[in-house]
Order: C-alpha cells, then sequence, then structure tokens
C-alpha cells in the first residue's frame, strides 16, 4: 500500500454508473517523511477522508476490494486516515 | 516476492473494516547487497514480523490470501521472516 497526501477533489459527471456516489480525491503519494513521491492519483475515499488527511492507499485489483467497490472499475481506493508514522531505520 | 527490511510502521484507527486486527509495516525493498530498491511502501503482516527485520513480501491482491475468508483490501504482504540467504 501506498502512503498519500490528499491534496483535491475530483468532480466527474458522466461516468461509469458504478462510480456513482462514491467520492474521487486527488493524491499525492508520499515517502513515509512526508516527500512527494511520483505523480497524482485519483483514488475512491471508502473512510470518509478530506483534503489535508495523510490516507493509506491500495491499488491494483486489491483496490476492489475496498468497502462498497466489488466490481467496481477503481485501481485505487484510500482505506484509512493515518494517525501516525513511526519509523526506525539505523 | 521480494526481500526487503522493516522499518516502521503506521498507526491507522479510522480505516476498511477488514483492516481491522492486521498490523501495517513500513518496509524497504533491498537487493541482495542489503541496499535499497526503489520506493518504500506499507506492508500488512502476516507472520509476525516487527521493525529491524529482513522479510519477504508479495504484491498484489495475493497479499490478502493469508487472511482468507476475510477479503482484506492490501496489495502487499509479508509472507516469510529471513533467517539468511546466501549468494551462489
Amino acid at each position: 500500500m501506498l502512503l498519500a497526501k490528499v491534496v483535491g477533489t475530483v468532480v466527474a459527471t458522466r461516468k461509469d454508473p458504478r462510480l456513482v456516489s462514491n467520492k474521487l480525491l486527488l493524491a499525492r503519494p508520499m515517502d513515509p517523511r512526508g516527500k512527494a513521491e511520483g505523480g497524482y492519483l485519483v483514488a475512491v475515499d471508502t473512510v470518509d477522508s478530506g483534503v489535508g488527511d495523510t490516507v493509506l492507499i491500495v491499488s491494483g485489483s486489491s483496490a476492489r476490494m475496498a468497502s462498497g467497490l466489488k466490481d467496481c472499475p477503481v485501481d485505487a481506493a484510500i482505506v484509512g486516515v493515518i494517525d501516525a508514522i513511526e519509523l526506525n531505520e539505523p | 516476492m521480494q526481500i526487503a527490511r522493516v522499518i516502521g510502521d503506521v498507526v491507522v484507527t479510522r480505516k476498511d473494516e477488514n483492516l481491522s486486527g492486521l498490523k501495517l509495516l513500513i518496509i524497504q525493498p533491498l537487493t541482495p547487497e542489503r541496499e535499497p530498491a526503489g520506493r518504500t511502501l506499507v506492508a500488512v503482516d502476516a507472520v509476525g514480523a516487527g521493525v529491524g527485520e529482513e522479510v519477504f513480501f508479495v504484491r498484489g491482491k495475493e497479499a490478502s490470501f493469508p487472511f482468507y475468508p476475510v477479503e482484506a483490501p492490501v496489495d502487499a504482504g509479508i509472507v516469510g521472516i529471513v533467517d539468511h540467504w546466501d549468494l551462489g
């Protein structure tokens, strides 16, 4: 899974019917120290997160196992809101 | 599967219900020479691994198989703790 910062929302009127009533957010993956990593992602929110939150994103076919996303055409889902990151590196 | 070192953990209170009770660890993939190989990621722990240990992990939907029949929404999972490895 990826750590990411939610940086925005996505509004889409015309979309796959199975995406109706899902909240789409724009997220920027980051490393555990908070540094942005790679490009932006559109992810379906399943835990009521919002802009500014640090979140856990599951990607690929596993995203469809998130709550309420069975058989939905998604490849990234927000499945947790991070409270704390503890690093212990040599 | 790939070799990695566990370098930390994340605390997540608000999460998918199928993630409850699962331990989420931050891992750094490694080369056989123990150099970092690519980006860190968050993996679910299926074997009781801890910070500082060298492990191997699986990517993709297979990461949820240790928790069957619960369908945990995970795409990376630690499935073994490495005792040692040898290069021929």
